[in-house]
């Protein structure tokens, strides 16, 4: 149970002019999954090796409640690190890498013996205490990496893109298993990712990093809703951006005068909206609609990507690939921007 | 080894097993039958008298061959350990970092192998001298180092070159200190170097004549020192017994490491893994 927080944490490293992490601040409640997003150098594995305390800040704060943990050694800071490449000890068999955390805390043996026997039951892996890590294959080798570290108890768990070598079916597995175990043990968790997919599925709060600056903290929906810039709507799959201006209630451009949800801002920007959230037909309210050309017919299977023109403007489309009949290239297609879908940033 | 060996494999397997035999074991049959004769001459094949005088020689005390063996031992351990001692740190930095006059550290640290022992050796004797080391069994251990340090700091740096030393910062990070890190992640990774690297540094300094004998001045009388008195005053039978007593610990040693001496060993590397 720590609530961990990062002051304008920098990390320039020796030789750079550039920082690899400039001033990044955050706020990580007890108990929440929170994910660091950002594309690869972008300074996030940097932030946790300086939270787990193998890295020395080049100045800023990390404070577990209130406490501030950088004069603190690593392995006395109660944080574990599950790292991306697992770095099982390969000398070891299994149930000794998942207790070794226990034996550096001269736990009795026959209470070590016990607790991997239970903390290999809750990863599913019950019977390969006597295997050695390279008999294991690597969605094992991850789950004895995660038992190793959960077993501890740490006040901060910290987990280097946990999803990203595992395939498809796997993932969504551990990721079950990653949040069901988090949740139980309360442990408040943080894992860096270059995926937005990943960060949306596992975690309760996402932190967007690019150019070693934080863009933008919150709930994962909110970056689907309302990025707060365009770099930001492009990291999480947008495609739109119509420049124009706003007075707040309407959006005015090449696509003619827009109306726009609560809360929106004014004066000149751009108007963005998810390629998914384009609907075909005229709207029930007659509101945002727009008659479009079809470019070009992108079949995806599940969905279908449509490259539409209205006037001298582009947009990106995802649709159901059964909604009509056909997309042809040249077709005629009305659609509508449901308001509330609509964004200006 | 499969059993869809080639024959042209197979042969060569074979002659190289014949080359070796020839080259090493065949040399030491002569010395193992003169340690057993009294008297060998041309042009008999083998000698007429067997005896074991030559042997009850070299275990009685005034041949001071025990005493000697156990001299050697004694130096070439201490070398061997202070050998690792240095040459796993100077290894891991040398295997692991990059850093400005690197290449001028690992030629300084090669160059006992190549330029001879005898050229340094008179400049270190007046050192040792002036430092009271001159004729003393620690002068002869640090003296030995300099032939086996290259060996020690040439494995391990084979060995740290191929290491991720990320394995270190997750124990770390499950709760162990810097010493037990070690132990228990760093040194296991490192073992087949440090055995290597050990077990060449033990050899070189058991081998070593010219340095001993002048930083030793005669006093420290190892192995080597009186065998080579034995062998000048023309006791072949003594020779042939002290010197079959020398080159036990070699075949020993040897064989209990033989495992880590293979191919795919990360140990034999060298730098050319780097």
């Amino acid at each position: 149970m720590t609530h961990v927080s990062i002051k304008e944490l920098t990390k320039v490293y020796p030789g750079a002019t550039i920082p690899s992490l400039d001033r990044l601040s955050l706020e990580i409640p007890t108990g929440e999954l929170t994910a660091l997003l950002g594309p690869s150098g972008c300074g996030k594995t940097t932030t946790m090796k300086m939270i787990a305390g193998l890295l020395e800040p080049t100045s800023g704060d990390v404070t577990f409640d209130g406490r501030s943990v950088l004069r603190d050694k690593p392995e006395d800071r109660g944080v574990v690190m599950v790292f991306q490449n697992y770095l099982l000890f390969p000398y070891m068999s299994v149930a000794d890498n998942v207790g070794f955390g226990l034996k550096m805390r001269k736990k009795d043996p026959a209470e070590i013996k016990r607790r991997v026997g239970e903390m290999l039951e809750l990863v599913k892996l019950p019977d390969l205490g006597d295997r050695k890590p390279s008999a294991l294959s690597g969605g094992q080798q991850q789950r004895v990496a995660l038992a190793r570290a959960l077993i501890v108890q740490p006040n901060v768990l910290l987990l280097d893109e946990p999803l990203s070598n595992l395939d498809a079916h796997l993932r969504f597995e551990m990721r079950d298993l990653i949040r069901s175990l988090q949740q139980e043990m309360g442990i408040t968790t943080i894992f860096v990712t270059h995926d937005q997919e990943e960060a949306v599925v596992l975690a309760d709060r996402v932190a967007l990093i690019l150019d070693g600056q934080m863009k933008q903290y919150d709930r994962a929906d909110v970056f689907y809703k309302r990025p707060i810039d365009e770099a930001t709507a492009r990291f999480f799959g947008g495609h739109n951006f119509i420049p124009g201006t706003s007075d707040g209630h309407v959006f005015d451009c090449a696509l003619g005068k827009l109306s726009l949800p609560e809360g929106a801002t004014t004066g000149a920007g751009k108007l963005t909206f998810r390629p998914e959230n384009v609907r075909i037909g005229t709207a029930a309210d007659g509101q945002n609609c727009l008659t479009s050309t079809i470019a070009d017919v992108i079949y995806l299977g599940t969905q279908t990507r449509l490259k539409l023109r209205v006037g001298d403007t582009a947009l990106d489309a995802v649709v159901n690939p059964n909604e009509i009949e056909s997309y042809a290239v040249g077709d005629t297609l009305p659609i509508h921007l449901p308001r509330a879908t609509l964004w200006v940033i | 080894m499969s059993n869809a060996e080639s024959i042209p494999m197979r042969s060569f397997r074979v002659l190289t097993g014949v080359v070796l035999i020839t080259w090493l074991v065949l040399p030491l049959i002569p010395l193992a039958i003169w340690s057993f004769a009294r008297g060998w001459f041309y042009p008999d094949l083998l000698p007429k008298t067997w005896t074991l005088r030559a042997w009850e020689y070299a275990m009685s005390d005034t041949a001071g061959v025990l005493d000697s063996l156990w001299l050697t031992i004694g130096i070439s351990l201490a070398a061997t350990v202070l050998s690792i001692l240095v040459g796993v740190p100077a290894g891991r930095a040398l295997g692991m970092y990059k850093f400005r006059g690197k290449e001028i550290v690992e030629l300084m640290i090669l160059a006992p192998t190549i330029v001879p022992g005898i050229a340094v050796v008179l400049g270190i004797h007046s050192v040792f001298i002036s430092m009271g080391l001159n004729n003393t069994v620690w002068g002869v251990i640090l003296v030995h180092l300099i032939p086996t340090l290259p060996y020690m700091v040439l494995v391990m740096s084979g060995i740290f070159a191929n290491y991720d030393p990320a394995f270190e910062a997750q124990a770390r990070s499950l709760g162990a200190s810097p010493l037990k890190t070690f132990w228990y992640v760093t040194l296991p990774a490192i073992r087949p170097g440090i055995i290597v690297g050990g077990l060449f540094a033990f050899l070189v300094s058991w081998s070593q004549y010219i340095l001993t004998l002048l930083i030793g001045g005669g006093r420290v009388e190892t192995l080597p020192l009186l065998l080579f008195n034995f062998a000048t005053a023309g006791r072949n039978d003594i020779t042939g017994a002290i010197g079959m007593i020398y080159i036990l610990p070699g075949i020993i040693i040897l064989l209990l490491t033989a495992k880590h001496l293979s191919g795919r060993s990360g140990a034999v590397g060298g730098f050319g893994q780097i």
